[in-house]
């Protein structure tokens, strides 16, 4: 298991590697720090002197590996709207967005598990028949447009629930929760429900369809001829075959929900990664899209390789091979 | 004495799209404690349904049409779930064909013991472990402790179904179903599965039905055999009188198939033909159309298993009533 995970976080550190070089090739290509920093009124000379000063003229591995030296020491680059670190704007955001796809997460997980179990061993039951073409509504609609209907729903017509923003926060050390209030709960629902509209009916028909393929395992047909009980049929035996193939698409789509908050984050106002996101591409701050690209990088490779070392705890095979 | 188990013109069925098909057509036999028997036939011929029958898993859509499945005396098929779930794996335990199958592949040997002894007794899981640990020894699996441990994976294909036939034995059932239980696995090894399963049937009284198309498993450890094909049983009695000495054309066809020294560097014979699709069961006898005896009759009339004194078995075949006012 140690050196499973060893070597699961060198690949992890080598992805991250091609990340930056791509990142820093962005910004190399698209971005101009000159402009960021003098403005138009300054005369091409000048401009040619910092660019000399900056070692913006100097050869592109040599910038690479400053870049590099930097990134590692948290520094990318300063914000050109915010005039900050790009990576403190970024932490700033970060819990809005992490706390949005944590609710969701859990939303999927316990929704989707539960209905998909009941789809897989019931497939002819009604209810199963109703959930599976719900899932393929849920699945249709983008997610800009559940948002609006949500918000039309339970926010213009009952003022159930508030529209737009976090709401109230409550500051823990770098970290701006609204968690911790309950108008801040109140916010969180539609635009988590909202983000889950598309995953959670995907989940519900992988692992229906995962598990139904697992109960006609012969393993499956041994365990009815031991006399087990169904419960531990299809809970024991059954579920934990089903976890492996969807433990695998979770983290990649949990990646992906940080990612991409970026439509239910616009509709909602929620001031996080996405939203900032958005702000950079209309301010054309390189910078800070690059940090972006970065973290969210970072992110996506922390939670695969996470992934990767729950699957090894569930399937023994991983495991045996990592200690080998 | 009343027997074990004893199936009662047991038809199998198969609800399909196009209509029901009959996979098992009146099958009759009866099995009595401590007795092993084989049921032969070809891929397709009903064999396997009717084992899984018994204990009532047959994959979806199969389903029991008609006749009663009596074990020890009680008809199965009155039987709820529960009841069902009470038997299977206790009294009755099955074999399956494919070791590297069977066993689930994220649960670790010893929990799948363990499981299946907590499924029918209630007792804890220290008890569980002894009794487990004491199976794996039947079987002779070398170190039992450490192997308890550990998960199908680090197990080779014969080890694996020496611990399904431990899991088998755990609850000392009266009655094992083994389907096909030698033939993914390598000769040699098959020998050996074979010695071990004869070996605890004798000594722990265990009845046991073998579901094969190999006739040389059959004969080694089997006391009577049933030929099945196409859905019925066309012959069945002893069987080394029905090796030796095959009376139904389709026997005889199987045991001429078999490669031997006689016919060293000759071709095997063969039966001419396939055996027929369960779609379009040829009318008459189902053998009919390879059949090297037939005569007019065969096509129209389904002949009946009968009981012949003079071969001191049951055959399903018209020839076989001339035959046997005959020479023979």
């Amino acid at each position: 298991m140690f050196a499973f995970t060893v070597r699961r976080i060198a690949q992890g550190i080598f992805v991250m590697l091609v990340i930056s070089f791509l990142c820093f090739t962005i910004q190399h290509q698209i971005g101009d720090p000159v402009r960021d920093i003098v403005g138009i009124s300054v005369s091409t000379a000048e401009r040619e002197a910092l660019r000399d000063k900056m070692g913006l003229n100097d050869p592109f591995l040599t910038q690479y590996v400053r870049f590099l030296g930097k990134a590692v020491h948290g520094d990318v680059g300063m914000s050109f709207f915010f005039k900050k670190p790009a990576l403190s704007v970024i932490l700033a955001k970060a819990p809005a967005t992490l706390e949005l796809v944590f609710i969701s997460s859990i939303i999927i997980i316990f929704v989707s598990i539960p209905l998909g179990i009941y789809c897989a061993i019931n497939p002819r039951k009604i209810l199963s028949r109703i959930i599976m073409g719900l899932s393929i509504v849920g699945v249709s609609i983008p997610v800009f447009l559940t948002a609006i209907i949500l918000i039309y729903i339970f926010s213009v017509e009952l003022h159930w629930l508030p529209s737009y923003g976090r709401g109230q926060l409550v500051q823990i050390g770098p970290w701006r929760t609204g968690l911790l209030t309950l108008d801040g709960w109140k916010h969180l629902i539609l635009p988590s429900i909202a983000l889950s509209s598309i995953m959670l009916p995907l989940f519900i028909r992988l692992i229906r369809s995962q598990m139904m393929e697992v109960l006609e395992t012969d393993y499956i047909k041994f365990a009815w001829a031991k006399g087990l009980h169904r419960k531990r049929i299809w809970f024991v035996h059954a579920f934990k075959n089903t976890l492996l193939p969807v433990i695998t698409v979770g983290g990649v789509q949990l990646g992906t929900m940080i990612a991409f908050t970026i439509l239910t984050e616009t509709v909602f106002q929620w001031q996080g990664l996405g939203f900032l996101f958005i702000e950079a591409v209309e301010r054309a701050d390189t910078t800070l899209l690059v940090a972006y690209l970065m973290v969210v990088g970072v992110i996506f490779v922390v939670v695969n390789t996470l992934v990767d070392i729950v699957y090894g705890l569930v399937n023994p095979m991983v495991r045996i091979q990592g200690s080998k | 004495m009343e027997h074990l188990l004893e199936l009662q013109d047991v038809v199998i069925r198969f609800a399909l799209r196009s209509g029901d098909l009959t996979a098992v057509d009146g099958v009759s036999f009866s099995l009595n404690r401590g007795e092993r028997m084989g049921l032969v036939g070809e891929s397709g011929a009903g064999k396997s349904v009717t084992g899984f029958s018994i204990i009532d898993l047959i994959s979806k859509p199969g389903y029991i049409s008609s006749g009663r499945i009596l074990f020890e005396g009680k008809d199965l098929a009155g039987l709820s779930e529960e009841e069902l779930r009470i038997i299977r794996g206790n009294r009755i335990s099955m074999i399956f064909q494919d070791p590297m199958m069977t066993l689930n592949p994220v649960l670790t040997i010893g929990t799948q013991m363990v499981e299946t002894l907590q499924a029918h007794r209630d007792i804890s899981d220290e008890e569980a472990h002894g009794i487990a640990l004491e199976k794996l020894r039947k079987v002779h699996i070398p170190s039992p402790e450490k192997r308890l441990i550990q998960y199908p994976h680090e197990f080779s294909g014969g080890m694996r179904q020496r611990i399904v036939i431990a899991i088998a034995l755990l609850t000392d059932p009266a009655l094992i179903i083994a389907d096909e239980p030698t033939t993914a696995l390598d000769v040699t090894i098959q020998a050996e599965i074979l010695d071990l399963l004869l070996e605890l049937c004798e000594s722990e009284k265990t009845g046991l039905i073998l579901i094969t198309h190999d006739l040389a498993v059959v004969s080694q450890v089997t006391q009577k055999i049933a030929v099945m094909y196409a859905g019925k049983i066309v012959e069945m009695g002893d069987t080394t009188r029905i090796i030796s000495q095959p009376k139904h054309p389709y026997t005889q066809g199987l045991i001429n198939a078999l490669p031997g020294s006689e016919h060293l560097g000759k071709r095997l014979n063969q039966i001419p033909g396939m055996m027929p699709n369960l779609m379009s069961i040829p009318p008459g006898c189902s053998f009919h159309p390879r059949c090297p005896l037939r005569v007019a009759v065969c096509a129209q009339q389904i002949p009946e298993l009968l009981y012949y004194e003079k071969f001191s078995r049951e055959v399903a075949c018209h020839v076989m009533e001339q035959l046997s006012g005959g020479d023979l």
